[in-house]
């Protein structure tokens, strides 16, 4: 039977009910009336007779109800009628509830989203990325993650593995759209026959990258993304088949890949085949990101089990040009295996910051439910009277307090309702300013199992201060007299100093939250605002080449090889210029660390360590690092030996004074080395990302004479080439950049290809999350500080209507009035603050770590924060101190 | 169920026979069952409304009883009761039992004088 249906039977039954006690009392009446009974006296036996009319009814009812149900809803009808009569109160606690719940539900869908979530492709427990090792190549070639594939490798375990459903590589990169409207350079996924089949989305329209359209020099085809289909042609279905320009290469666009698809956290607007040529690879070329999907049942180990066999074919099959040994990469190099899953690719290391938020948005929670906690504990006083009459008429104390516990979890879960849309909204905000390398981020949406989560933490907090104030209702009743007495007179001192207490506590800890909160602005503002002592890393292209001993075993040799990549690298079109240097900032590389020795001064207690990099000439040119004294290196100065160095910026001021004083002193590193002078000043490169200090740094001429070798020539062979041009990032680059190296030598691997762009963004993007979730933090906490403070003000003024009533009849001014709440609640504010920035300077002295261009005990922040709160709790109890000064003290004093 | 204190409560399960026996002599509204079960046991018995009427929905509840709108006897509207199929298995079964009952009671009672 359906609800409607039984709900509209239970109607009928009472009716009859009714009907049927109705009846029976005038029937009986009627008796009596014939027996010669008055009819106003005959109806009223009648009834006494029958007994406890409503009784009756009640009882009869009860056979055709749920009685614990109906008791409940009872209960939950008398309560919210209760809330509806003290609004303020009411809108306050569900304010509170409604910030703290969807603050938490938010950061917990983040949480939940981007690390305990499986990816989003179907079956995603069987994606990996196939990373490789290389433990003999450190020194020759650094690696920061791994090795990663070459085409040849990627063609070898294709065609012969025995663990994957399906292999491909990937590589990302940029590429310019001409054709339609103005041209424009959109990010592009270069994939390889196998991507999309491990990814296994189906395409939004037409079809996948097939196999055939990896076949070089055949019809060239490309994929759109949602996104770009949306922006560029409308959402048109007729655009399959269309052909567009891209990288001055004509393209049939043949599908279409649905919104929110991205390769491996990787956005992008077009996916373009690779297209290897299997005639022309060679073994190296370790650029390219592996993925693969394992086949069910099969690990990790046993992919690896498989790798390493098939490394034996892989260096069988292919060559790196006449002459050389294939197997060299299993000799030196080492080369093995080393295969992640794909989830841990995408994460990376984010999962400890987010945990950290979750921790202090629970304390925001905390917060919060201590506001609500005073709330109804002022509330509970208020109700004093009624519960001492009402004890006294024999109400069990487990009755009052299943009503004060019911009201908070009604509370709690209206809350949690007004929360969800908090922490919608909220995320909205933070998908749409989060930093764009937060991994996942399009995956960010509520779900069932936020919501789930939004209503467990509401009803955890209903508990958490519902226990607390049915613990106090609970308490032996005061004599009715003790109660009644509280007609006249104002609240008690004690009451009042309770309240006042948790006000003080949560200003503490709103003040703690807060100085943090913006320390960590200004510190994501500092960082921003470094000039990081390059230019425009966005379209600079970096790779390594390292030039073994075994190779070219003269050094300068090696010298007059790199000069000679340098300049083939050029002469490739676009590119503006090209250096190389041992390591570029932030490129993870170990650093070399030495002290130097300046003329004329003489170092008793040791000369301070040196940052030491080794650069070519124009490698300061095309960094776009600025010399702001002297010159910079030659390639005479370089093969003439000539004892020249250039230092950086914070070295010349602190050695000599300022840049232009340092030009023609001397330096050197050690007592047999001949001084060399100093010919050029660059600016300050931040080294290890702008949050670190700059390292005093020296660069040395790439070749030079080692003092330590008994002046032997030594030339850098691992060195990373800095590329300038405005085609960074593309495939095409890449792929010239290849071309010209291994037209110098063929044996050359050239690996880590990167634009110096993704390393600095990466370096800081991890940062600005955090700063902005911990701003969003404080900003809570300083919000419900602020609410909590016009509660308790606003309850007071309700209070102490009498008192106020009293004093303006007596002639208090207005002004006096108001000033007497606000000053109340500056002084609480005053207190909380204090303990607050006490608790602040220790948090921010453990953070100090964190912070950047501002000191832990910031005077600025320290100063400001305090006012701010002030101003705020000030605003925040004029509204209640003024509807306090409006008091009509004839109405006050009527009133009760 | 006794309003007289003379009178001793009945023992559970009692008036539920009481009431389905009394409408299966006769469907009936509320007052004319108490009418006469009061009549009928020469006013040994005399059920307590506040008995009754729970007890009536109670057997709604359990399907020993339908309900129908009707008349009373000066014309007002109000409820007819009566007992349908379930109920008379019911009232079969229930005095059956009451039956056993009371013998056993009389032969204990009966060895007790003896």
């Amino acid at each position: 039977m359906s609800l409607i249906s039984r709900l509209f039977m239970r109607r009928r039954r009472f009716n009859d009910i009714s009907v049927s006690i109705e009846e029976h009392i005038a029937e009986r009446a009627d008796e009596l009336v014939d027996q010669g009974m008055p009819r106003a006296q005959a109806l009223q036996a009648a009834k006494r007779e029958f007994g406890n009319v409503a009784l009756i009814k009640e009882r009869s009812r009860e056979a055709w109800q749920w009685t614990a149900v109906e008791n409940f809803l009872t209960d939950f009808k008398l309560t919210a009628r209760r809330l509806f009569k003290s609004p303020g109160f009411t809108i306050t606690v569900l304010l509170t509830l409604a910030i703290g719940i969807g603050a938490n539900t938010a950061v917990f869908t983040v949480i939940d989203s981007i690390l305990l979530k499986p990816l989003p492709y179907p079956e995603a427990d069987q994606l990996v990325a196939v990373w490789m090792k290389a433990p003999g190549a450190a020194g020759l070639l650094d690696f920061v993650e791994g090795l990663r594939l070459s085409p040849s490798m990627y063609l070898t375990y294709a065609e012969h593995n025995r663990v994957f459903q399906s292999i491909g590589v990937w590589v990302s990169g940029t590429a310019n759209v001409t054709g339609i409207a103005q041209p424009e350079e959109v990010h592009t996924t270069y994939i390889s026959d196998g991507v999309l089949e491990t990814l296994n989305v189906p395409a939004a329209a037409g079809r996948w990258l097939a196999a055939s359209d990896q076949i070089p020099h055949s019809h060239q085809t490309v994929m759109l993304s949602y996104g770009y289909w949306q922006r560029r042609f409308g959402g048109d279905p007729s655009v399959i088949g269309r052909n567009i320009e891209v990288d001055s290469q004509t393209r049939e666009i043949v599908g279409v890949m649905p919104h929110g698809f991205e390769v491996v956290n990787q956005k992008f607007d077009l996916l373009i085949p690779l297209a290897f040529d299997t005639h022309k690879q060679v073994l190296a070329g370790f650029g390219f990101n592996g993925i693969a999907r394992l086949r069910p049942g099969v690990t990790i180990a046993d992919a690896d089990a498989d790798i390493v066999r098939m490394l034996q074919i892989w260096m069988g099959s292919w060559s790196n040009g006449p002459g050389d040994d294939p197997h060299f990469y299993e000799k030196v190099w080492k080369v093995a295996p080393a295969i992640r899953p794909l989830k841990q690719e995408v994460i990376g290391n984010i999962g400890s910051v987010l945990w950290l938020v979750m921790a202090t948005i629970g304390v925001v929670m905390l917060v919060a439910c201590t506001n609500i906690a005073n709330l109804l504990l002022v509330r509970a006083e208020g109700r004093h009277q009624e519960l001492a009459i009402r004890t006294a008429l024999g109400a069990g104390r487990a009755r009052i307090a299943r009503e004060v516990l019911t009201e908070c979890v009604l509370l709690a879960l209206i809350g949690g309702v007004a929360g969800v849309a908090v922490a919608d909204a909220s995320l909205r905000l933070l998908t749409a300013i989060g930093p764009a390398n937060l991994p996942r981020l399009s995956e960010i949406s509520l779900d069932a199992r936020s919501i789930a989560f939004t209503l467990g933490i509401a009803l955890f907090s209903a508990l958490l201060f519902g226990s607390i104030a049915a613990f106090k209702s609970m308490q032996p009743a005061k004599s009715l007299a003790q109660a009644s007495a509280g007609r006249t007179a104002s609240t008690s001192r004690e009451r009042q100093r309770g309240r006042n207490l948790l006000v003080v506590a949560q200003v503490a800890m709103a003040m703690v939250l807060l100085v943090s909160a913006v320390l960590m602005i200004r510190t994501l503002a500092a960082l921003r605002n470094v000039d990081p002592g390059f230019t425009d890393p966005n379209h600079l292209e970096t790779l390594r080449i390292s030039i073994p001993q075994q190779l070219v075993p003269d050094a300068q040799e090696t010298a007059r090889l790199e000069n000679s990549i340098a300049g083939k690298l050029a002469a490739i079109p676009g590119v503006s210029s090209v250096g190389f240097a041992r390591s570029v900032p932030m490129d993870g590389i170990d650093p070399a660390w030495n002290n130097i020795f300046i003329e004329g001064t003489d170092f008793k207690s040791g000369a301070p360590m040196r940052l030491f990099n080794f650069v070519s000439p124009g490698y300061f040119r095309s960094a776009g690092t600025r010399l702001v004294a002297g010159r910079d290196y030659t390639w005479d100065d370089i093969y003439g030996l000539r004892p020249v160095g250039i230092i950086s910026e914070g070295l010349a001021r602190e050695s000599w004074g300022s840049a232009e004083a340092a030009i023609g002193k001397h330096f050197r590193s050690m007592p047999n080395q001949p001084w060399f002078e100093v010919i050029g000043v660059a600016q300050d490169v931040y080294q290890n990302g702008v949050d670190e200090a700059v390292p005093a740094t020296v660069y040395w001429p790439f070749m030079l004479k080692v003092p330590y070798e008994n002046n032997a020539i030594d030339t850098q062979r691992s060195v990373t080439f800095t590329v300038r041009s405005p085609q960074a990032g593309s495939a095409a680059l890449m792929s010239e950049i290849q071309r010209a190296v291994w037209q110098v030598n063929g044996n050359l691997p050239v690996a880590s290809i990167e634009i110096l762009g993704e390393i600095y963004n990466r370096s800081m993007a991890r940062t600005s999350f955090t700063l902005v979730m911990l701003a969003i933090a404080g900003s809570m906490a300083m919000a419900l500080s602020l609410i909590g403070i016009y509660g308790v003000i606003s309850y007071a003024v309700t209070q102490r209507t009498r008192e106020i009533g009293i004093r303006i009849a007596l002639g208090a001014q207005k002004g006096l009035m108001r000033w007497m709440f606000v000053r109340s609640a500056l002084v609480m504010t005053a207190i909380g603050a204090v303990i607050g920035l006490g608790g602040a300077a220790m948090l921010a002295r453990a953070m100090k770590s964190l912070l950047f261009g501002v000191s832990p005990l910031d005077p600025v922040t320290f100063a400001a924060v305090p006012v701010i709160l002030a101003v705020a709790a000030a605003l925040a109890s004029f509204i209640p101190a003024h509807r306090a000064a409006s008091i009509d003290p004839m109405e006050a004093l009527r009133t009760e | 169920m006794a309003k007289n204190p003379e009178h001793r409560d009945l023992f559970p399960g009692a008036l539920e026979v009481m009431i389905l026996q009394s409408l299966r002599y006769k469907p009936m509204h509320g007052y004319a069952l108490v009418k006469h079960i009061k009549q009928v046991s020469d006013d040994l018995l005399q059920v307590e409304e506040g008995s009754l009427y729970p007890a009536l929905q109670r057997m709604l509840r359990e399907g020993w009883l339908e309900t129908s709108e009707g008349v009373s006897a000066k014309g007002r509207p109000t409820r007819i009761y009566r007992l349908t199929d379930a109920g008379l298995r019911h009232l079969d079964q229930e005095v059956a039992s009451f039956e056993k009952m009371f013998a056993g009671i009389t032969r204990v009672l009966a060895l007790a004088k003896a």
